[in-house]
C-alpha cells in the first residue's frame, strides 16, 4: 500500500470521521483518498480554501467530539500554525500530518527533514508542545494512527502530529490493516460543544485569558500535561545496543538508510548501534544518556541542517562526541555514504582515543 | 396582580456585558438570543465567538460556544456544521474580523453554501484593537490608521459585503440592516430570525450584515452616534434583502429597497 493512502486508511480505521485539507504535494494522496471513502461511511471531507481555513475547520470539528485530522507538507504546515496553536490552547484533540518537503520557501517536493524544530519546538506562538511521531515505514504509520495518535491525543486533549516526509507518502509497501475501531463505541467527550441538549450547562472551547492570573493559571496547568506527556508517551527503537561502539541516530526516512548503513559495518566487524526516536518530542533522551557513559562516539544523520542533533547533544552532553552526516534540498543519503562515515569515524576514534577527543 | 410581559431570552446569560455605553453589541446579542428562544432551538445551538470586541459572547449567550481565531470563524463553524448537521450554528463577527482577515473563510462558506448563519457587525472600524481602520470604513472618516481621514488612493474604498456574497449562488440569505432606532431595530430581529430559520430549514447559507456604532473610538457621544451611522452609514450600506433563496417568504417589513437579487442555480451534469 502507498503510504499516504496508509495513513488515510489508518486514520479511518482509528474512526477519524472529519478531514479537511488543501492540496500541496506530496501528500495529495491524503485527501485524495479521504475524499472518496469518508463520505461512504458516514464522514466529512472538505476541500478547503486554503490550509488556514483547513486547520481551523478541524478545530471546529474537533470540538464536536469528532476525531479529525488535516494533512499537508512543509509550507501548508507553516499555515497551519496559527490553527495548531489555537488548538493546543483550547485544548482540542486531532491528528495534523506534515509529510515534510525541502525549503525553506517553496523548496522542493523531494523529501526532507527540515520541519524538526518546527514540529518539536512549537512553530506556533505561545508555549505549547504536542507529541510528534516520527515513524520509520509504511506498516509504523498505520499502526501508530490506529492505536496511538488519537488515543494520546483525546487523553490529553491536545493536537498529535506525524511528521513524515516524501519518500515515506510515496513508498508502496505490504502491510496489514488492523481491524477498524467503531467511532460510536468510543467514550462520549463531556468537554465537547454538541448543543447542550438541555441536560448540562454550556461547553464553552476557548484560548483566550484576559485574566494574566487565569492565563498563568492555564498555562502552568498546560505545562503539567506537557510533563506528563514527556513523562509517559516517549518512544523509541534501539538496535544493536548491546555491544555498540559506535551509535547510528536517524529518524523516518533517514533512519532506513542509517539502518541498512548499520548492517553492512557489522558485516565488516566494526560494532555499530542505533538509536532511532519513534517520537521526537518527547525526545528519547534517557537511551542516550545511558549510551553516552559507554559508546566511542555518536553519529547523527538527518536530512537537514541539522536540528534532532540538538536535542542529541541535550542528552549526551559532552560525554561523548558527535558526528553529523546530512544532505538537504531533497537530497537523500545513500547507506554506501553512511557507511564511509562510521569507518571514518572509527579511523577518528582510534586516533582520538590515543591523542585525545573530539567531535563536531 | 402583576403579569410578566417583558423578560431576558433564554438564550441570553444573566450577566453584566462588557460593552462600551451606546455600542449596540448588546441590542443585536438580545435579537440573536431572542430569535434563538423563539425558533425553539436553544438546547442544539453551538455558536463561534470571533475575534473582536465580541470575543467574549462566549460568556453572554447560553448555548455551547467555541472561541475562534481572528477571520476564522466561518471555517469553524463548518467544522461544526458538517459534524453535526442537525444542530444551529452560528459565528458572530465584527467587520475587522469578517472583512478583513477573514474575507476568504466567509467568501468559501457562502461558496459552498454551508448551512450556517453568520451575523457579521459593521461598525466601520476595529473596535477592540483601537480603533484603526477597516475594510468597512468610510471614506474620510478618521481613524488611528487613517489619520487625515480614509483617502481611496492610498486605502482603497469600502467593501460591501452583504453585495459582494449576494453574488454567490451557495448564499441563501444575505440582508443589511441597522440599530439606529426602534423601528431599525424591529425590522432588525426579522432579518435575524430569518437567517436562523433559514438554516433550520436546511437552506444553506444565510449572513446578515448589522450596521453598528463605536461610540468610543468614532468620538462620539452614543446619540451622535446613532445619528452618525443613519446619516454617513446608510449612504454607502444600503439597508436590504440582497438574497433570498426561492421558496424562503419575504418579511413583510422588510428594510429599504435594494436590489432583491435572486441568482439562479444550475448544475453543471457530468457523463
Amino acid at each position: 500500500m502507498k503510504g499516504n493512502e496508509a495513513i488515510a486508511e489508518a486514520a479511518i480505521r482509528a474512526g477519524c470521521r472529519f478531514f479537511a485539507g488543501y492540496p500541496i504535494t506530496p501528500q495529495n494522496e491524503i485527501p485524495e483518498y479521504m475524499a472518496k471513502r469518508l463520505f461512504e461511511i458516514g464522514g466529512s471531507f472538505i476541500q478547503a480554501e486554503s490550509e488556514v481555513s483547513a486547520i481551523n475547520m478541524v478545530y471546529g470539528a474537533a470540538g464536536t467530539g469528532t476525531r479529525s485530522m488535516t494533512s499537508s507538507s512543509s509550507p501548508g504546515i507553516s499555515l497551519k500554525q496559527e490553527g495548531i496553536s489555537y488548538m493546543a490552547g483550547a485544548e482540542l484533540p486531532a491528528l495534523v500530518v506534515n509529510m515534510v518537503r525541502a525549503g525553506p520557501g517553496l523548496g522542493g517536493i523531494q523529501p526532507a527533514q527540515g520541519d524538526y524544530f518546527q514540529a518539536t519546538k512549537g512553530g506556533g506562538h505561545g508555549d505549547y508542545r504536542m507529541v510528534v511521531f516520527v515513524p520509520a515505514s509504511v506498516q509504523e504509520m498505520i499502526d501508530l494512527i490506529r492505536h496511538e495518535v488519537f488515543e494520546i491525543a483525546e487523553r490529553y486533549r491536545n493536537p498529535v502530529m506525524l511528521l513524515g516526509d516524501a519518500i515515506l507518502g510515496q513508498m508502496m509497501e505490504p502491510v496489514t490493516l488492523p481491524d477498524p475501531v467503531d467511532p460510536k463505541s468510543l467514550p462520549q467527550k463531556t468537554w465537547a460543544t454538541t448543543g447542550t441538549g438541555g441536560t448540562r450547562k454550556p461547553n464553552v472551547i476557548n484560548s483566550l485569558f484576559l485574566d494574566p492570573e487565569l492565563c498563568e493559571k492555564h498555562n502552568f496547568r498546560l505545562q503539567e500535561k506537557y510533563r506528563q506527556m514527556a513523562e509517559r508517551e516517549v518512544r523509541v527503537e534501539e538496535l544493536n545496543m548491546d555491544d555498540a561502539e559506535i551509535v547510528l541516530t536517524a529518524y523516518g526516512t533517514s533512519a532506513r538508510v542509517a539502518i541498512s548503513a548499520m548492517k553492512r559495518a557489522r558485516a565488516e566487524g566494526l560494532k555499530v548501534g542505533m538509536i532511532r526516536p519513534i517520537t521526537a518530542w518527547p525526545f528519547p533522551g534517557e537511551p542516550f544518556r545511558r549510551a553516552a557513559e559507554r559508546v566511542r562516539a555518536f553519529l547523527d544523520i538527518e536530512m537537514s541542517a541539522g536540528q534532532m542533533i540538538e536535542d542529541v547533544r541535550l542528552a549526551v552532553m559532552d560525554r561523548a562526541p558527535i558526528y553529523f552526516y546530512n544532505r538537504m534540498g531533497g537530497m537523500v543519503p545513500t547507506p554506501k555514504a553512511v557507511l564511509e562515515e562510521i569507518r571514518k569515524i572509527d579511523q577518528m576514534v582510534k586516533r582520538d582515543e590515543l591523542g585525545g577527543r573530539s567531535g563536531v | 396582580m402583576s403579569v410578566k410581559v417583558f423578560e431576558r431570552p433564554k438564550a441570553l446569560s444573566d450577566v453584566i456585558l462588557h460593552y462600551c455605553p451606546g455600542c449596540t453589541h448588546g441590542i443585536i446579542h438580545r435579537l440573536v438570543a431572542e430569535s434563538i428562544d423563539e425558533l425553539g432551538v436553544q438546547e442544539k445551538t453551538v455558536g463561534v465567538a470571533s475575534v473582536g470586541c465580541s470575543v467574549l459572547g462566549y460568556n453572554y449567550f447560553n448555548v455551547d460556544f467555541q472561541q475562534a481565531a481572528h477571520g476564522r470563524a466561518p471555517a469553524v463553524a463548518t467544522g461544526i456544521k458538517r459534524c453535526l448537521p442537525d444542530r444551529v450554528v452560528f459565528t458572530y463577527q465584527g467587520d475587522g474580523d469578517l472583512a478583513s482577515i477573514g474575507t476568504a473563510e466567509a467568501v468559501h462558506a457562502a461558496m459552498r453554501g454551508e448551512n450556517i448563519t453568520i451575523i457579521f457587525v459593521n461598525n466601520a472600524i476595529f473596535g477592540m484593537t483601537g480603533g484603526q481602520m477597516a475594510p468597512t470604513t468610510l471614506i474620510g472618516q478618521t481613524t488611528t490608521t487613517s489619520p487625515g481621514g480614509r483617502k481611496p488612493e492610498r486605502a482603497g474604498r469600502p467593501i460591501r459585503i452583504s453585495e459582494m456574497l449576494s453574488q454567490l449562488e451557495g448564499a441563501a440569505y444575505i440582508a443589511r440592516v441597522a440599530t439606529f432606532n426602534a423601528t431599525q431595530v424591529a425590522r432588525a430581529k426579522q432579518a435575524i430570525k430569518k437567517a436562523f430559520q433559514t438554516q433550520v430549514d436546511g437552506k444553506g447559507f444565510a449572513l446578515v450584515e448589522i450596521l453598528s456604532t463605536c461610540p468610543t473610538n468614532w468620538g462620539m457621544t452614543p446619540n451622535e452616534a446613532l445619528k452618525w451611522q443613519e446619516e454617513n452609514m446608510l449612504p454607502v450600506y444600503p439597508l436590504g434583502e440582497f438574497k433570498i433563496e426561492p421558496g424562503l417568504p419575504r418579511s413583510s417589513g422588510a428594510a429599504g429597497s435594494a436590489a432583491k437579487t435572486t441568482v439562479p442555480t444550475r448544475e453543471v451534469k457530468t457523463e
